[in-house]
């Protein structure tokens, strides 16, 4: 498109920079600032140095606790989901008969997942006398106290997550597909097992997606909110506390911004820290197609 | 394994070998259909489990596990529609639907400006720019959101519908300009380039030729922005404080909190109403959602 003026397409992403400067950039900026002040809403924000991070780290059992139960979370759902996706997307990629039905029936639950309405559905669904004790029971098995014993609840919330592996199962699947026939065919010539062309042939070329859902599922678990605010509402004894919900209780609930803001800033770094590691570590595990290593 | 039955032709093998390998064939689909079936179940059971107990009477509810109501009614979606506020549960689908309609709209247009601009245009910053999108697309919202509700607060928009519109209407889901710029990019600009040289500006080629050509892109973005805006809970949660103003997820959330412990029939029948029109919008145009996911990548 020569003959431009060369700023016209500065004019078309211009709503973006309004967009990323107002609500994106000055927010991060302000969110970081606020973590150094004491702001309540009534009065003006005061600056309190590091008292907000200090505070956290030595005399804040209730953050030491929601952190501790959050690192749970993500290293239990993430892993579990992925897993999952990876798995049932193989066994999809096999030449199917009703490909398309099942891939519907496992892509639902993360399309409508993220509803309250599901939220809702699981809160019936591991209540006392809910659908699964009532199909336990079918067994004989005693009913299991769910949302009473820590570890259980917390495990509704992960389960939650895990039933909506779909979307990383349609990217696997797609990633899958993609992959060419021919390898298959010339790794079983040389006499290759199924397992073995799977994690010699097949896993190293999907490991781009791999990532992908990695980078995307961590980032995403960090900041679970619906789950234990509708579900469990952090109990029992704050064992489904996730950081999410704490941030919200500081800031909408006791209105305490400085020190919401802090915790975010602190459940921010912990995030990228991991996404940098990811990213640094993925020159060693990720092939690139047309990669001259290999 | 199917692999294995069609390169023997050119081997020759034994026939033995090839009768063996083709009962292996035939067990392993047999294993891989099993677990499809009893993993597919088990997935999507809660959910018909959950039509059915929404016109089971309450006391039925707690005793059986089958979905069958033994005497169905509509009892539950009666007293439910109703709800306990002055408003029918009617009047919050009007609210989803008033917030929904303006915030897909405005994605569509901003993300089809956006990515034009990216994927067609050199301009100073463009890299950087280009950068910010990836970042954004990481970037946890955690951390901007409280600076993002004072913003609000102090510019008045606090119980309205704005919070939810403007961010989107100004490309603010990174997510969508990534996709609608990737899928621009693998579009061949030889139809632009020719409308060009018979006269046309750059924003006739837009609306003429690149937004035909985008559609199919642009009907996901729009689905996926339905679908995450008619769950989305915590933005309405944070910004809207009127019950009159309620969008169906603040609604549902409310009933729990206001219906006693025992009507969980009505919650049900709410519950099942609320994730309708996502699950019938699904079913009509699934093919945009499994392509959206497939080419973009997404969260979810």
């Amino acid at each position: 498109m020569g003959g431009d003026s060369k700023y016209q397409g500065l004019w078309y992403v211009a709503p973006y920079v309004i967009g990323l400067l107002l609500f994106t950039g000055f927010p991060f900026v302000a969110s970081l600032y606020l973590s150094f002040t004491d702001y309540d809403l009534l009065s003006s924000p005061k600056w309190v140095g590091t008292e907000n991070y200090e505070k956290l780290f030595t005399r804040d059992r209730t953050f030491k606790k929601s952190l501790n139960v959050t690192l749970i979370y993500v290293c239990t759902t993430v892993p579990l989901k992925l897993a999952f996706a990876l798995f049932i997307a193989v066994v999809l990629n096999y030449r199917i008969k009703g490909i398309g039905f099942f891939r519907t029936a496992y892509y639902v639950p993360s399309i409508l997942g993220g509803s309250i309405a599901i939220a809702v559905l699981w809160r019936y669904i591991f209540a006392n006398t809910g659908l699964i004790n009532m199909i336990i029971g079918l067994f004989g098995f005693e009913p299991i106290n769910w949302f009473g014993e820590p570890g259980n609840a917390l495990f509704t919330i992960t389960l939650l997550r895990v039933w909506q592996f779909g979307s990383a199962m349609v990217i696997f699947l797609a990633a899958l597909q993609s992959v060419d026939k021919s390898l298959y065919e010339a790794a079983s010539i040389d006499g290759a097992k199924p397992w073995q062309i799977f994690r010699h042939v097949t896993l190293p070329l999907i490991t781009p997606v791999i990532f992908f859902n990695l980078i995307m599922q961590t980032v995403q678990a960090f900041q679970e909110f619906n789950g234990p605010y509708i579900i469990t509402e952090g109990g029992p004894l704050k064992s489904t506390y996730l950081l999410p919900l704490y941030i919200y209780d500081e800031a909408f609930k006791s209105f305490d911004m400085g020190y919401a803001s802090a915790i975010a800033w602190v459940l921010f770094v912990i995030i990228m820290v991991l996404t940098l590691i990811a990213f640094w570590s993925s020159k060693k595990w990720v092939y690139y197609a047309g990669d001259k290593r290999n | 394994m199917d692999n294995l039955s069609h390169i023997g032709t050119g081997l020759e093998p034994k026939t033995e070998l090839e009768l063996k390998l083709r009962r292996k064939t035939r067990i392993s689909a047999a294993f891989r259909y099993t677990v499809l079936a009893v993993v597919g179940l088990m997935m999507i059971y809660p959910l018909i489990w959950m039509i059915g107990a929404s016109f089971k009477t309450n006391a039925e509810m707690f005793s059986s596990p089958s979905f069958w109501p033994k005497e169905a009614t509509v009892q539950g979606y009666i007293d439910g529609w109703k709800t306990s506020t002055p408003y029918t549960f009617g009047h919050f689908f009007l609210n989803s639907l008033w917030i929904i309609i303006p915030k897909v709209i405005g994605t569509a247009v901003s993300c089809t400006l956006v990515a034009y601009g990216f994927a067609r245009f050199e301009f100073p910053g463009k890299k950087i720019l280009f950068a910010t999108v990836i970042a954004t697309l990481l970037l946890p919202n955690v951390v901007t959101r409280i600076p993002q509700y004072l913003l609000f607060r102090d510019i008045g928009w606090l119980d309205s519908f704005l919070p939810l519109w403007v961010p989107s209407a100004l490309a603010g889901d990174a997510f969508f300009v990534f996709m609608v710029i990737q899928f621009l990019r693998a579009i061949p600009r030889d139809m632009e380039e020719a409308a060009r040289v018979d006269g046309a500006t750059t924003l006739q080629t837009l609306i003429y030729i690149v937004v035909p050509m985008l559609m199919p892109a642009l009907i996901s973005v729009c689905l996926f922005q339905f679908m995450w805006t008619m769950n989305d809970f915590l933005g309405p949660l944070i910004y809207i404080s009127s019950v009159e103003k309620y969008p169906v997820s603040l609604a549902l959330k409310l009933s729990i909190d206001t219906t006693e412990a025992f009507a969980w029939n009505q919650i049900l029948a709410m519950s099942v109403l609320t994730l309708a029109p996502s699950l019938t919008v699904f079913f009509l145009a699934q093919k945009y959602f499994i392509e959206g996911i497939s080419t973009g990548g997404v969260k979810g």
